[in-house]
């Protein structure tokens, strides 16, 4: 029973200190609002990516083409651009909707390929989508092109617009840390359907897949269908989080959703460790907050050592996803947290007995 | 001028680059069924060192071609190192890991590497130098540069010699066995080993050429170069059948062929202007010779993913067959 | 058709290129019997497997299960007609624990969706708990329920045999199809599994079985087909099959 207690008066203080976060940070600047609310979005992407590659085991190197298909969703829903502007919470089901069709669309002919293979697929589909992004200003102006959308609407519930700051009991909150609310409200959700997942009956049918694909179909899994169902899931969070993100900066283009993103979100994952759910948030709020500390310190380093910027923080931050990769795989393949199996051969040790 | 004949020199340029690059992934998938999503990088590695080298000597006075062996002689024996060491450093520890993994190592490394080249040559685009004097010559109302000539020229003189070294020499023999079973051949005696490591030295020997010839033949080079590439040299590869040498050539050059063609007639068939049932809808649009272009050449890079995702989907082991070892 | 005939395989036949690996092989297995197939290494006793269970596709032929054409075309779908399988070299899910092993095989008798999951429906935690129920009785039955919370790559070699058994078994089929059970066993582990496999047919279960372990076959099945060459080549009671000239020629290699 006192475990019990512990694990809640755990949780407690953790919800707490989540929802003065901002205030904190406030104190430190805006910005760091900001950055931890791209990092909220980034978390969200993660455990969306978990439930393709960590649970399903199916290595989706396209996953940006989905954040990009919510994202521009939203834009042109919410903006002058179609001089449509419908509320967020019509839009975001929409683009989840949309980029879960998108998936469904690409699994159904490729999720029979070898997982090499389908890892090259996605890749190839994430160019498509961001080539098609580029060009659909022509003959009809869809997307705008590579100048992108701008002046896209914030988020506004009833007479509260996300995008500018307002009083609510004397504590002043500005349209980031409102933000911040909704993205945390988001989050919660995504890690429930990560959880509950994990532990239901088609967690386990995908974890068989992932572990003997050929075993799974002889006890009678329709591993197409059950494979599909992760894409699709995967997707519509992309979707979502694309959508959070056109809200939040307000202007998108095609340079948001280049190839190098879906590897972002990968070496988050892969650094928290591939199907573990609370690794991977560790791995995304890692991978999010070093490269923006490192571009707090590393500037002005290289500015007193060489007075000039040798390397680039930008460059540092994709040295770093990079080198995540490649190290994580070949030292610790399971994770920097690879609790997971270990854990569980204890943990419900009691409950059978 | 004629479209096709014009569109089909471009192409069988075009193709034979893709090829020489896709000789690269499918002989390493070959043998260890690994996607060497690196590879494109050693091709813009090798275009941006010979960039370098022979900027270094345009203004010595040399002759052009004496420049450009110079920078062909520090490219070939560089891209070699770097694509020993990729295999050597990333690859090898992983070979008894699940097969994911070192995958999952390429995209990495080919991150890390475009990172590289972005800080030592920036992240502009660079302009080759011109120092090749262009000919045109004119070909039953078709345009063919020398350049184009020298290329898929060169490219022939590679694939023969690769061709050879894979069926005519002990270290191809080899080669071949460790594809077919790396566990036997090493009973037999080859050092499976070094023979990976030849094949990932002699397919980023190729590509530090390919690297100077892309770089010759459009002008530029840009460290983000290799991606989209070394994406297209795969899907060349997947198209003649992976792991399959003779594939590789000809997928590329059917890639080459399909994307210069689809470029050059794509924006006249998706001209809605152009079929005359529809020609009711878009009156006004279409009026005094206007057009209604749905797709056009902008799309060129949109091709070889189609191209990929439809052989993969409707035929995975390519034109010619796959030849690759089962690994169970 | 027999009404008490569970399997008919009719003229099966599977060629890799140009290997005959399986020709026009007939069979019949009646209900509630214990029927071994056996053949030389290379007889075509698991190509057969392969093929009843969906997981290559037959040249030519066509089964009959339970009254009705069996369709092969894809490995769930025979799972779900009733035909449970075992593999030779041991498939587990091998970073599960024994429990969840026999819970995924649960998996087709069962319906919660992700709604379901994530909402946390009464109705989809009265299946969990019926799921996991159902799978620490299966533990219990095959004998390894002390096992349950063990990552199923931790277990003894003859446990993890009993596990795919259990785990087959979850997915309540009519036939259980053991590929080489006793392989790799010592005679204790042989000994037991033939304790096993009669309990499972006194309980109703009809089972098909590969084995090279001529004596517990003869022992135990009640019939057994011979192949070789891809042919059958016999097919009766063990003490006739013995005493069979083909059979006596096939396995001495005339």
């Amino acid at each position: 029973m006192s475990q019990a207690n512990k694990y809640y008066s755990g949780l407690a203080v953790l919800i707490l200190s989540l929802l003065v976060l901002p205030f904190a940070l406030s104190a430190a600047g805006t910005a760091w609002v900001r950055i931890t609310n791209l990092a909220i979005l980034f978390v969200f992407l993660s455990l969306g990516l978990n439930i393709v590659v960590g649970f399903a085991g199916l290595l989706d190197l396209g996953y940006v083409a989905f954040y990009a298909v919510g994202a521009y969703v939203y834009a042109l829903l919410a903006s002058p651009h179609f001089g449509l502007h419908l509320p967020f919470w019509m839009i975001l089901p929409i683009g989840a909707g949309l980029a879960a069709l998108f998936g469904v669309l690409l699994g159904t002919p490729t999720l029979k390929l070898r997982g090499d293979y389908l890892a090259i697929v996605t890749l190839g589909f994430g160019e498509i989508v961001r080539i098609f992004l580029n060009n659909l200003s022509q003959p009809i102006n869809i997307t705008n092109g590579p100048r992108g959308i701008t002046l896209i609407d914030p988020v506004r519930l009833g007479s509260i617009s996300f995008g500018r700051s307002d009083q609510f009991f004397g504590l002043v909150l500005s349209g980031p840390m409102k933000y911040y609310y909704l993205l945390l409200l988001l989050l919660s959700l995504v890690i429930v359907v990560n959880l509950r997942l994990q532990n239901s009956r088609i967690g386990r049918a995908w974890e068989a897949i992932r572990e003997d694909e050929m075993a799974a179909r002889a006890i009678g899994i329709n591993t197409t269908r059950i494979k599909l169902l992760a894409f699709a899931m995967g997707a519509s969070f992309g979707g979502v989080a694309g959508g959070m993100f056109s809200a939040i900066q307000g202007f998108i283009s095609p340079e948001s959703f280049v190839l190098t993103e879906s590897v972002m979100i990968l070496s988050m994952v892969v650094l928290g460790g591939m199907g573990n759910i609370w690794g991977v948030v560790a791995g995304a709020v890692l991978l999010s907050f070093v490269p923006e500390m490192l571009r707090y310190t590393v500037v002005p380093l290289q500015m007193t050592l060489f007075s000039r910027i040798v390397i680039e923080p930008e460059v540092i931050r994709l040295l770093l996803f990079g080198l995540a990769l490649v190290l994580m795989m070949r030292f610790r393949p399971a994770g920097l947290w690879p609790l997971r199996a270990r854990q569980r051969e204890f943990h419900k040790q009691a409950a059978i007995k | 001028m004629d479209t096709f004949l014009q569109q089909i020199i471009n192409g069988l340029t075009l193709g034979s680059l893709y090829a020489i690059v896709a000789l690269g992934y499918t002989m390493v998938y070959g043998i260890i069924q690994l996607i060497n999503f690196a590879h494109g990088e050693v091709v813009m590695f090798g275009a941006m060192i010979t960039l370098s080298v022979i900027s270094a000597a345009a203004g010595s006075g040399l002759p052009p071609a004496a420049m450009i062996l110079m920078g062909v002689a520090v490219a070939i024996p560089a891209c070699m190192a770097l694509g020993y060491l990729l295999e050597r450093a990333a690859y090898r520890p992983l070979r008894k890991a699940p097969r994911l993994a070192p995958l999952i190592t390429a995209i990495g490394m080919s991150i890390v590497l475009q990172q590289i080249a972005l800080m030592i040559w920036s992240r502009n685009i660079l302009s080759f130098p011109q120092i090749l004097p262009v000919t045109l010559y004119e070909v039953a109302g078709a345009s063919v540069s020398s350049l184009q000539i020298i290329i898929i020229g060169l490219c022939l003189v590679m694939m023969t010699g690769l061709a050879w070294i894979v069926y005519g020499s002990r270290l191809g023999t080899a080669m071949r066995a460790t594809a077919e079973n790396p566990e036997i051949a090493r009973l037999m005696g080859v050092d499976v080993d070094r023979v990976i490591a030849m094949t990932f030295i002699i397919g980023a020997g190729l590509a530090a050429v390919a690297g100077l010839m892309v770089g010759i033949y459009y002008g530029l080079a840009h460290y983000t170069m290799g991606a989209t590439l070394g994406l297209k040299a795969f899907s060349a590869a997947v198209l003649g059948g992976i792991g399959n040498i003779p594939g590789a050539m000809v997928g590329g050059i059917l890639l080459g062929l399909v994307e210069a063609l689809g470029a050059g007639y794509i924006g006249e068939l998706t001209d809605l202007c152009g079929y005359s049932t529809l020609n009711f809808l878009f009156q006004s649009r279409c009026a005094d010779g206007g057009n209604l272009v749905l797709f056009g050449s902008n799309y060129q890079d949109v091709f070889a993913f189609v191209v990929l995702i439809l052989v993969l989907v409707f035929r995975p082991s390519g034109l010619l067959g796959e030849r690759v070892a089962d690994r169970a | 058709m027999n009404p008490s005939c569970l399997l008919e395989a009719q003229a099966i036949s599977k060629r890799f290129g140009g290997v005959r690996a399986l020709h026009e092989v007939s069979l019949t297995i009646r209900q509630c019997e214990i029927y071994g197939l056996i053949g030389p290494n290379g007889a075509g006793k698991t190509t057969f497997f392969n093929v009843l269970t969906g997981l290559c596709t037959a040249s030519s032929g066509n089964f009959n299960f339970a009254g009705a054409p069996l369709d092969i075309s894809a490995p769930h779908l025979v799972a779900q007609a009733g035909i449970a399988r075992t593999f030779q070299n041991i498939r587990l899910f091998a970073n599960m624990t024994a429990l969840e092993n026999v819970m995924v095989g649960r998996h087709l008798r069962t319906h919660a969706g992700v709604i379901g999951a994530v909402l946390g429906c009464a109705a989809t935690r009265a299946e969990e708990n019926a799921i996991q129920q159902r799978a620490v009785e299966l533990l219990h039955y095959v004998g390894i329920a002390d096992r349950a919370n063990h990552l199923a790559r931790n277990l003894p070699y003859g446990d993890q045999r009993r596990l795919e058994i259990a785990r087959a078994l979850a997915t309540d089929p009519k036939l259980l199809a053991l590929d080489e059970p006793a392989a790799g066993m010592n005679a204790t582990e042989t000994a037991a599994l033939r304790v096993l496999i009669e309990g499972l047919r006194n309980d109703g279960l009809t089972v098909m079985l590969i084995e090279h372990d001529v004596k517990l076959v003869m022992g135990l099945c009640d019939r057994v087909a011979v192949l070789d060459y891809g042919e059958k080549i016999a097919e009766d009671v063990p003490e006739n099959v013995q005493r069979n000239s083909k059979v006596i020629e096939a396995y001495l290699g005339a």
